[in-house]
């Protein structure tokens, strides 16, 4: 889905700020708070002491909580990793008295060649690497004219561009596919790029811009001054600045297109499946095998984890900035 | 050079993708070195810049879309038949209980997903590990929404109830551990929508949380400070500052929400792929256009999802306008 921009509420309002302090990532995520004026560090601690949240019941029933919240992938992950005729006799949760740990499901699911999820891994990699690179630098090139070139109609072409946001992709599949078998690319990778950067560009292209807009007009006007053509301006002055903005989009497009579904499923041919296609085959028929179904999905689940946990501040800054897609 | 269409192996694949982004770079540095030229007028350069993003955006959404708007009014044979596919939609039984789950979805899903992410977000705010504990809760965003049907449908693995027969899905062994018999949550209208939409949820509170967790945190200390010195604590806290405070962020949780969730696909499809009365306007639509071979159907759910989202992103819209003017 697509969102239009922040609310003032939500610290999005962070983009607001000086420019110069986007660059230098930030300590920790949104958990950072907007102070009317610069504390010392021992008026601050004497704020958080009486602040904070002196319940340790909250603390408690938070904690649990959370725990509870991962209970089902816990019992996933932990089957994944049980001999197949004890998944198939016993629950999950007598692992601890029962521990018997085995790596044939994950050898079974990548290297048979009826899973084949090694290959459908590559898949995934080869479709959504340049799936991420295709719209951020065609958006850039884009937000960059709609930032700092003047001309007439720039306001209402904007405007077009993000009311796109909200077009569901579905209302565009069909013809897109009659679109690719005329022009002989049915099938091919070609598809899933293009596919996933048509859908990415609206909402590309108004976070980027968004973010250039913070950028001062005085830094731009300077260099022009000293003469700096786009080109100069382009890489020395923007690009530094903009890396935490890209960062956040190419995390939302990486995780977007790494979980694809319907567009992997409407245009890749059988050699080319990645591995959410696969999962969802073998769900179809083969749905009781659960020492492939847990060993798949674990599989295809450990990129975007580690990107995710890498890289989470960019992603909530990408979401505070309004960037929710589907 | 086959293989710039039809890459096959591994090497064929990956050096394709290596070419791709060679490609584009190239692409770029055209742009811009255009734009560079000495005396190079400016519609050009604004041609250079705009041209590729606007080509794509045209020739790949929008004139497809104007495409499926045109085969919505259409039958399978191509002759205009007027609103007879709407018609068909909002008056046969299957579409009606089809139209019935979405609405049951849209209500739900945003209400429960919001309620828990407020709750969770004033429950953590400040509390003993809550970065972790946030995480976790968020950690669902993460993966794909067929990995998180995988680990719903294994939760609600039903084993049949005969002696020497263990349950191996969490909820089924709950079920048999309070004593009674263990169900195929799967199986049975209407209660299974429920066991679907618990999955959306599931994904997005985190959402939810994050963004609320977020205002919260935004909300003055003075605000909060005033309100102690009035003795206020607890649930009136609660209900009468922080409440008022997130109230606009709360909406636009809530409609975001509500428009990802009018889009979603890959939880019913992977679950039960629309059987047992469980599918909703974004299943129905790949059924239609992709398995059962009607494609001027499957072009009238598209337009209706399209036309659904429209007032939610409106009132989204209006919300934003009215909560910066209140600033």
């Amino acid at each position: 889905m697509s969102q239009a921009p922040t609310t003032p509420d939500t610290p999005g309002g962070e983009h607001h700020g000086d420019p110069a302090a986007k660059a230098t990532p930030e300590g920790s995520d949104v958990a950072e708070r907007k102070t009317p004026r610069k504390l010392t560090r021992a008026e601050q601690r004497a704020v958080d002491a009486k602040t904070r949240l002196a319940s340790p019941w909250a603390s408690g029933v938070a904690i649990v909580l959370a725990i509870l919240w991962s209970v089902p992938t816990f019992g996933l992950l932990v089957t994944s990793f049980r001999p197949e005729a004890t998944i198939k006799t016993e629950g999950w949760w007598t692992f601890f008295s029962n521990p018997e740990v085995t790596l044939d499901n994950y050898n079974g699911v990548l290297y048979n060649p009826s899973t084949d999820f090694a290959g459908a891994f590559l898949n995934t990699v080869v479709i959504t690497l340049p799936a991420v690179f295709i719209p951020v630098s065609l958006a850039l090139l884009a937000a960059y004219a709609f930032a700092w070139i003047d001309f007439k109609g720039r306001g209402m072409l904007f405007v077009a561009v993000f009311a796109l946001q909200v077009v569901p992709i579905q209302i565009a599949l069909i013809p897109l596919l009659q679109q690719y078998v005329s022009f002989g690319l049915d099938g091919s990778l070609w598809t899933l790029w293009l596919s996933h950067s048509i859908f990415a560009l609206p909402l590309a292209i108004f976070l980027l811009h968004n973010f250039m807009m913070d950028i001062p007009r005085s830094l731009i006007e300077a260099a022009r001054v000293d003469g700096a053509g786009h080109v100069k301006i382009f890489f020395s002055v923007l690009l530094p600045l903009l890396v935490p903005a890209i960062a956040s989009f190419s995390i939302f497009q990486f995780l977007w297109v790494w979980n694809d579904l319907l567009v992997a499923l409407t245009f890749a041919s059988p050699d080319i499946q990645p591995l959410t296609l696969k999962i969802q085959n073998l769900a179809g028929s083969r749905g009781a095998e659960w020492q492939l179904l847990s060993a798949g999905a674990f599989i295809a689940m450990v990129v975007p984890v580690v990107v995710f946990l890498a890289l989470q501040r960019f992603f909530v800054r990408g979401l505070l900035a309004g960037g929710v897609k589907g | 050079m086959d293989f710039l269409v039809d890459a096959t192996t591994p090497g064929q694949k990956i050096l394709l993708m290596v070419m791709v982004f060679g490609f584009f770079l190239l692409v770029m540095a055209a742009v811009l070195w255009i734009a560079e030229l000495p005396k190079v007028p400016k519609w050009v350069t604004i041609v250079g810049f705009l041209g590729p993003a606007v080509l794509l955006i045209v020739g790949g959404l929008i004139y497809p879309a104007i495409l499926t708007i045109i085969t919505s009014f259409q039958n399978t044979s191509g002759d205009l038949v007027g609103l007879d596919n709407y018609q068909t939609i909002f008056t046969t039984p299957n579409f009606r209980t089809v139209l019935f789950n979405t609405t049951l979805w849209v209500v739900l899903v945003p209400l429960f997903a919001t309620g828990f992410g407020l709750m969770y977000a004033v429950l953590v705010d400040r509390a003993f590990g809550e970065k972790f504990a946030k995480t976790l809760v968020f950690l669902p965003m993460a993966i794909s929404m067929v990995g998180a049907s995988i680990i719903w449908k294994f939760v609600y693995e039903f084993r049949p109830d005969q002696p020497g027969v263990n349950q191996i899905g969490l909820l089924n062994q709950l079920i048999v551990l309070v004593g009674f018999e263990p169900q195929q949550w799967l199986i049975s209208p209407p209660l299974n929508n429920f066991f679907l939409i618990a999955v959306m949820v599931w994904i997005q509170a985190g959402f939810a949380m994050t963004i609320l967790s977020a205002a919260i945190k935004s909300i003055p200390d003075d605000i909060i400070e005033a309100a102690r010195m009035d003795g206020v604590s607890g649930f009136p806290m609660f209900r009468y500052v922080t409440l008022p405070s997130v109230r606009p962020a709360v909406v636009v949780v809530l409609t975001t929400i509500a428009m990802a969730t009018l889009k979603v696909f890959d939880i019913v499809r992977t679950m039960t792929g629309g059987q047992f009365n469980t599918s909703i306007v974004a299943n129905e639509f790949y059924s239609q256009s992709f398995v059962f071979g009607r494609p001027d159907i499957g072009a009238a759910l598209a337009v209706l999802l399209f036309i659904l989202v429209i007032p939610i992103i409106l009132y989204n819209i209006r919300q934003m306008r009215l909560s910066e003017e209140q600033r």
